[in-house]
């Protein structure tokens, strides 16, 4: 079990709360502001959670997953962030986010522009290749022929690994790759973004952005499912 | 249940030179589409504001103007206004003329809109974006409530006493809420206590469920009024006379609308076999028209939606298989929906003056 935050009470943010919830953790949800307003909506989207303001979620939690727009980043405060494993699901849309030069300055990829912003948090790209929908509808028991891979991109090994198996008990395989500066492979415009493959695809197609030398590893899932 | 069509603009396919026809002829041809659907018995057809060379339905209210005088029961409305990049005051001139040329048939379905190019056109900055909204949609329903407005903010003049004409001669014009199904959105129709238009574009439809209950938990938590929320569905939809006619019809300009916008948007175009998962049981309802009164109905028992719309003319759907499938939809599916649901409520929403305002009933027969 797994203490879950999660900033972002929209499509994404509750659709990562249920399932984080049906996947059997404690899963703390916050807005902006207020945590009465976010309570209303939690309380039919994604009954079972837990509300706080961001920083009584944060402070209680293991992982913190950002499911909140892209360019609302600068609104985080990074200090309450620090130290803190984060799961980076958001994505650049440019069709209704516009181009975020300020935040996109000497960053390849947004997931390195996150980190640049929260010093100190240990960022982990994840959980924003798979449309919202597909959160839970997709989601399968370990094993199956047809669970799908995602993948987890970090600097941090330790901190990516963490995410890999939160991110498998929610019902998927997982491919640890790093670093931050080779998430392309993983945002809008990558093929890894657009489609849903098994893990072994995914690991091919991350091969082929040229991510290769930076696949950690296959999550060893029974192993992980052993508690070994 | 009221069912109808709603479209960006299209420009489609001359079957015979093959070539896309002219953005000019793309209106001519949802005018031609509009009188149609009205002509089956169809009860709502819907423009999305566009502005793309393939989707070119810039000017929702200039052919629903054209359309006024073609049509007889047909609700004529935008589905949705870009409201951040357009004046409220203007929207509201325009639909509240609408609706008297067309004798209280005129609706605004109010959004911050999918795509982001009126906003150079325009010359709005899309870090504006929440406050534009915001703003301007709260003048809209100030405007839409009273005939002389005072009203001040930050995205536009401020308003001081000033008279806004034509007034509806049924009070005001209903105005819906447009969202792709985001939380916030829904609390606030609900608390709005404004009809809300959903969006769903992909996945298993009855996931919207727990938003139709949301809105309506918010608007329980509005004033007591006679006034009921009401819940409409805009989708992709193709009709054809088999399951396999239709989807093989609807596939390839699926196919190249998809891929358009993937182009833009940064991700791959549909593959067949997703496609025939999304038409099976997922947001796209293409097939018979038994199929998809079908679903149709079993949707309306998850969400209690009073009202379905279907997007059929995506990049180069030939005109005459957009008029075919629209003729399909008036007489073959919706007599099959009404027979199970009974026939569309006589009464519509008039949202902002205390009260639903009678307009003629739809029933084609």
């Amino acid at each position: 079990m797994t203490r879950v935050a999660v900033l972002g009470v929209g499509k994404v943010g509750t659709a990562i709360a249920r399932a984080a919830l049906a996947a059997g953790h404690e899963v703390t949800v916050a807005g902006s502001g207020d945590a009465e307003p976010v309570r209303f909506i939690t309380e039919i989207m994604a009954p079972g959670v837990g509300v706080a303001t961001a920083h009584d979620a944060v402070e209680g939690s293991d992982i913190v997953v950002l499911s909140i727009p892209l360019p609302k980043l600068a609104s985080l405060d990074p200090e309450m962030l620090a130290g803190r494993i984060v799961v980076d699901a958001m994505n650049h849309w440019e069709p209704t986010d516009g181009a975020l030069p300020a935040l996109f300055d000497g960053h390849a990829t947004t997931s390195e522009a996150v980190a640049a912003h929260l010093v100190g948090a240990r960022v982990v790209k994840a959980l924003n290749h798979i449309g919202y929908h597909g959160m839970e509808a997709d989601a399968r028991g370990f094993g199956a022929d047809d669970r799908r891979g995602l993948v987890a991109v970090s600097d941090d090994a330790v901190a990516a690994n963490e995410v890999a198996e939160f991110v498998a008990s929610l019902g998927f395989d997982v491919i640890a790759a790093g670093p931050l500066s080779r998430s392309a492979a993983v945002e809008p415009g990558s093929t890894i973004f657009a489609g849903s493959f098994s893990a072994v695809d995914v690991a091919r197609l991350l091969g082929e952005a040229g991510a290769h030398a930076h696949v950690a590893q296959k999550v060893d899932l029974a192993e992980q499912f052993d508690g070994a | 249940m009221q069912l109808g069509v709603y479209s960006f603009g299209n420009q489609a396919t001359d079957p015979v030179t093959g070539e896309l026809v002219s953005t000019a002829q793309a209106q001519r041809d949802l005018l031609e589409a509009i009188v149609l659907a009205d002509q089956v018995g169809l009860e709502f057809f819907g423009i999305g504001e566009h502005h793309t060379e393939e989707m070119p339905a810039s000017a929702a209210s200039v052919i629903l103007g054209a359309a006024a005088g073609q049509t007889k029961r047909i609700r004529l409305a935008s589905a949705v206004t870009v409201l951040s990049t357009d004046d409220p005051v203007r929207v509201f001139q325009q639909f509240a003329t609408l609706d008297a040329l067309s004798n209280g048939r005129a609706e605004i379905t109010a959004g911050r809109g999918s795509s982001v190019e009126s906003y150079p056109l325009f010359g709005y900055k899309l870090e504006d974006y929440d406050r534009l909204y915001a703003e301007k949609l709260e003048l809209l329903l100030r405007v839409n409530e009273h005939a002389t407005v005072t009203w001040s903010g930050t995205v536009r003049a401020a308003l001081d006493d000033e008279l806004v004409v034509p007034r509806p001669d049924r009070g005001s014009l209903p105005i819906w809420l447009g969202t792709g199904g985001s939380p916030n959105s829904t609390v606030r129709a609900g608390q709005l206590q404004l009809p809300v238009s959903y969006g769903i574009i992909g996945g298993d439809p009855a996931r919207f469920k727990a938003l139709a209950d949301l809105y309506r938990r918010a608007w329980a938590t509005g004033p007591e009024t006679t006034r009921q929320p009401l819940i409409s569905v805009g989708n992709p939809g193709f009709i054809g006379e088999t399951n396999r006619e239709a989807r093989d019809t609807f596939w390839p300009t699926w196919y190249r609308g998809m891929a358009d916008i993937g182009r833009r948007r940064g991700f791959a175009p549909p593959v067949r076999e997703h496609f025939e998962i999304e038409a099976e049981g997922g947001a796209l309802f293409v097939g018979e028209p038994e199929q998809i009164a079908n679903r149709i109905i079993r949707l309306h028992g998850a969400m209690g939606h009073s009202r379905q719309f279907l997007q059929m003319d995506f990049l180069g759907l030939p005109q005459r298989e957009l008029l075919r499938s629209i003729e399909l939809l008036g007489t073959k599916v919706k007599p099959l929906v009404d027979a199970e649901l009974g026939p569309e409520p006589e009464v519509v929403p008039n949202p902002l003056d205390g009260g639903p305002a009678p307009v003629e009933t739809g029933a084609a027969s």
